[in-house]
């Protein structure tokens, strides 16, 4: 394509034997195939979730069907069923939820108010200690993760909530990240507070939160994303299958049945736990793309 | 802060106190003690002893610690590439005028948001050798294809595509969010000059993008240097240890062979690593700037 970049269509100047041509009922040649390249890795990206929920309707026989079928021949919910059946799936749903949004709320409340305290405070050994809440970013979680494991156990939470939940809370991006937004709005409307006699709380709950509620809205979205997903930490942390969140459970799945995994009850597990992931996500799209393209962090 | 005398340090302990005490427990405790640890023989029964360096010495003759790094490195110098190529050209597809834009990109999103344990799943189910749909879409094309996650020269291939269809939405948002804040005007005046598309995408789009494109290049570094969950739900480790990987030993060290010292020593090495680039980049930054 040697199209001149950049010029509106159907301002192409026209090459004097070209004339009689209207420009403007031209095929718009480019925009199709742009739209069919587009598709085509479009479908890549759908295929395995067409996939998951095609096997995961499939008898147990038809798994065996070559070449595999992408529609049934014989649909059935008997895998749903299997899974609900052997899972304590709804508790687990459940688990996963809870900790999500306890999380979640534990690191908007602590977070922002230590964002607050960086951002605006004057006290002695800020910087320093600002510092190094960035220096523990780089730290990958598998430095932290063994003398943790006997930390939290020590402190009698494994196999509870509380080992689920509450280490999460604690997020040195998150009191960056609320530390910036609070750095990037002007001071004079809580000067004007403070004239008026609210104290720093009473300023800080009041005046400062309802303004930072895009920033607690992508912050939510990062939190509730990563703890929702996450596996290590509960892999860990967790045996009791009551306690167990949704991908940790899921993970158990493929080892429950010894010898040949049933894939169809697999599959079904896997979708049963995607769909309302994907729901939440189409229905906080915005919130969720302009939280992760602004901050680079997947959750 | 408007309080005075002792209600300050009130203040300051209500606001920044819960943090720092978290912090403190959870992370800087857990990071000093796992330095301490690398330097001791601990299985986790009896007392820790103090080894020196011996761990490190050990990883240094180790074969199957060379292997790891080895298949770490692997494992970033075939998804780094791909995902960020592949999360560029989508990007600069979806910055174009093109209809169903959202739609599109919400495809391309979906597999960013969805848990690693379920895409691992479903990757591991479409590579199966013989049922698979992979495998029976290349037969249909007159290939054979190879065992994948069964095969020790075929399974890091099979993991590092799953991770780049997975992560080539989250490059392509951030891509997306550089590319428009380039302004239309360049490309109208390149083009005024005679400039093909290609040589925009080139001359103004790749320049213009710089920043953008090393903050993908050192978070995909960072994250593939740490790659776990596809791994441990697709291979474990296997087969005959082709796709073990550091994250993954560190774990197989710690929680199955009780050998605390020598996981955190491995830890260490990982967090070295990660030093080094992140540094790099940093440095590149402030040149660039």
């Amino acid at each position: 394509m040697s199209l001149p970049i950049g010029v509106p269509r159907g301002e192409v100047a026209p090459s004097p034997d070209l004339a009689p041509r209207q420009p403007a009922r031209r095929v718009p040649w480019r925009i199709i195939l742009l739209v069919a390249v587009a598709l085509v890795g479009g479908l890549l990206m759908v295929t395995p979730f067409v996939w998951a929920i095609a096997t995961s309707i499939k008898p147990r026989g038809a798994l065996l069907a070559l070449p595999p079928q992408l529609i049934p021949s014989e649909p059935t919910i008997g895998p749903y069923l299997e899974v609900i059946r052997r899972f304590p799936f709804m508790r687990v749903f459940g688990n996963s939820v809870l900790v999500a949004l306890t999380t979640t709320a534990g690191q908007l409340v602590i977070c922002s108010m230590a964002g607050y305290a960086f951002a605006r405070f004057q006290f002695r050994a800020r910087n320093a200690l600002f510092t190094l809440y960035i220096a523990t970013l780089m730290v990958p979680f598998a430095v932290v993760i063994t003398p943790l494991f006997i930390i939290v156990t020590r402190l009698g939470w494994g196999d509870t909530y509380a080992g689920l939940i509450i280490p999460g809370m604690f997020s040195a991006f998150g009191t960056f990240f609320m530390r910036q937004f609070f750095l990037s709005i002007p001071k004079e409307l809580e000067e004007a507070a403070t004239i008026d006699g609210a104290g720093t709380l009473g300023t800080f709950a009041r005046i400062v939160l309802p303004i930072a509620g895009p920033a607690l809205a992508t912050l939510a979205v990062l939190s509730f994303m990563g703890s929702w997903n996450s596996f290590l930490w509960p892999l860990l942390i967790i045996n009791d299958r009551d306690l167990m969140t949704l991908p940790l459970a899921l993970s158990t799945l493929q080892g429950m049945y010894p010898g040949q995994t049933q894939w169809n009850i697999v599959m079904a597990g896997t979708v049963l736990a995607t769909v309302p992931t994907i729901l939440v996500f189409l229905f906080a799209q915005r919130w969720v793309i302009e939280g992760v393209a602004g901050s680079g962090v997947k959750g | 802060m408007y309080e005075r005398g002792w209600q300050r340090y009130g203040i300051l302990a209500l606001f920044l106190g819960p943090s720092l005490v978290g912090l403190t427990i959870f992370t800087l405790l857990p990071i000093g003690a796992s330095l301490g640890l690398s330097f001791t023989d601990w299985d986790l029964l009896t007392p820790a002893q103090f080894v020196g360096g011996r761990n490190y010495v050990q990883m240094l003759g180790d074969a199957e610690f060379w292997r790891t790094l080895r298949n770490t490195v692997t494992f970033l110098v075939g998804y780094v590439p791909l995902v960020l190529t592949a999360g560029l050209l989508i990007a600069v597809l979806l910055n174009s005028a093109l209809p169903f834009r959202g739609v599109f990109r919400t495809m391309y999103f979906v597999p960013v948001v969805t848990s690693w344990v379920a895409v691992a799943l479903v990757w591991k189910w479409l590579f199966n050798p013989a049922y698979g749909l992979i495998n029976s879409a290349l037969g249909s094309l007159g290939i054979s294809g190879p065992a994948w996650l069964f095969d020790p020269n075929w399974a890091m291939a099979a993991v590092i595509l799953t991770s780049v269809w997975k992560d080539t939405g989250f490059i392509m948002v951030i891509m997306l969010a550089g590319l428009q804040g380039i302004p239309r005007e360049y490309y109208e005046a390149a083009s005024i000059d005679g400039a093909t598309r290609p040589q925009g995408l080139w001359h103004i789009t790749i320049p213009l993008l710089a920043p953008t494109l090393i903050f993908c290049l050192s978070i995909s570094l960072i994250g593939a240097f740490q790659v776990f969950d596809q791994v441990y739900v697709m291979t474990e480790g296997g087969p005959a240890g082709a796709t073990m990987v550091l994250v993954e030993r560190v774990v197989a060290n710690a929680f199955s062979y009780s050998r605390m010292g020598y996981a955190s020593a491995m830890s260490w090495v990982l967090f070295v690593l990660i030093f080094v680039v992140t540094i790099f980049f940093y440095r590149l930054r402030k040149w660039q700037a």
